[in-house]
């Protein structure tokens, strides 16, 4: 799914990821651990194809259609509802059935009672939720998480640990987190990267 | 039909997100009423029409210039460009959309302020509508790209006007000499070209704007 080959990603003379080499097949999944500003977030965006590399090559092996990727920003419109956000990404990404499937996300992630209520007004908590059925609507291939965990209260690090355990077994998951104990439990390769 | 639904898609998300912040129209109506009020006041008792006519256009472009700083500030506050970008339309549906809003909230402006150039100075014809109307697209096209390309930037503030003002001289031109000519069909044509041009070269570039 992503080869790397001496990856390396520079923002002008402050070199990012350097020499970083890495294969990653269809259904695994990777943990990215590291200090602030080591590259974690960058080296997601290189997969999502949002950064193109400055060294080496990179080969992100599905469309970016078929890409999921929660970022530090939920990507959500604050001034549309939770239904509002789904649908317009629904029809971007030509989800099938797509009522359904955002009911059904809503649902799991418990946001269904605030579908109609605007984005504005939830907590951090439900638009990281939110952020999450959007990374997850049009069931990609490749899911990249960047701290995925970030502002969640326990219920829905709980429910976040499930998913990610049923992602992981069907698809390629990047995870990047500082927290790597929490997904202890899966069978994830480690990489990490150094300040 | 999906890239046509794409783009409804997304310029209905413009016009909603409008229709709740309402950050973007009453500026621009307040600023080109009280843009022309001020020329009015300014303008000597005995000045020409002629000269009314460059005013009225100076106040339609710094409107839309006012109205093109915001165009982009949802995706450039939160990134929300990045999860448009990764969608797997055509990005060119994104500059589309955008620039349908754009359009739109330019006509309501000078929905005003056509009527309040007409009740300060002279009376409009049909060449300075067909004028105004051929200029939003073109200020549309052009704004909205530039916009985009602003929006990345840190000094979005001063790159927008510094890179769409001379870009729309031409408009300017065109404007003001179908506006005050006896035979307006040549500016009018003109202004037309240059939709035509620039609309063609901004729908194929706005990719290259959003991505590395």
């Amino acid at each position: 799914m992503i080869h790397a080959r001496a990856l390396e990603r520079r923002f002008g003379d402050k070199r990012v990821l350097r020499g970083l080499d890495l294969d990653l097949g269809d259904r695994e999944t990777l943990l990215v651990t590291g200090p602030n500003g080591s590259g974690k977030s960058t080296l997601l965006g290189l997969f999502a194809g949002l950064l193109a590399p400055t060294g080496g090559t990179l080969e992100v092996a599905v469309e970016r259609g078929a890409i999921g990727y929660l970022a530090h920003e939920p990507l959500v419109y604050c001034e549309l509802t939770a239904l509002e956000n789904l649908d317009l990404y629904g029809r971007l990404y030509r989800v099938p059935e797509r009522r359904e499937r955002i009911g059904m996300l809503l649902e799991r992630f418990d946001l269904w009672g605030a579908r109609h209520e605007r984005v504005s007004a939830f907590s951090r908590g439900m638009t990281q939720r939110l952020a999450l059925c959007r990374t997850l609507l049009h069931e990609p291939r490749l899911v990249l998480l960047d701290e995925p965990y970030s502002g969640l209260d326990a219920a829905g690090a709980t429910l976040l640990d499930g998913e990610v355990a049923a992602l992981s077994a069907s698809r390629a998951v990047v995870v990047s987190t500082h927290d790597p104990e929490r997904i202890d439990g899966l069978d994830a390769r480690r990489l990490e990267l150094a300040a | 039909m999906t890239y046509a639904s794409d783009v409804v898609a997304l310029a209905r998300k413009d016009l909603l997100l409008e229709l709740r912040s309402r950050d973007t129209v009453p500026a621009m109506l307040l600023f080109v009423v009280a843009a022309l009020v001020v020329f009015r006041f300014a303008l000597p008792s005995d000045a020409s029409d002629l000269a009314a006519q460059g005013l009225l256009w100076i106040a339609l472009i710094f409107t839309a210039l006012l109205g093109l700083t915001r165009a982009f500030a949802a995706e450039r506050e939160q990134r929300l460009i990045d999860g448009l970008v990764l969608a797997p339309c055509d990005r060119s549906a994104i500059w589309l959309a955008k620039g349908l809003s754009v359009l739109a909230f330019l006509a309501l402006a000078e929905a005003i302020a056509v009527p309040a150039y007409a009740l300060f100075f002279a009376p409009v014809d049909g060449a300075l509508i067909a004028a105004v109307v051929l200029a939003d697209l073109g200020i549309a096209a052009v704004g909205t790209l530039l916009s985009a390309m602003a929006a990345a930037s840190r000094a979005r503030e001063l790159l927008l006007p510094l890179l769409f003002l001379p870009l729309v001289i031409p408009i300017v031109v065109g404007g003001v000499g179908a506006s005050v000519t006896e035979d307006p069909g040549r500016y009018l044509a003109f202004l037309a070209l240059y939709d035509g041009i620039f609309a063609l070269l901004a729908w194929a570039t706005f990719e290259y704007v959003v991505t590395e």
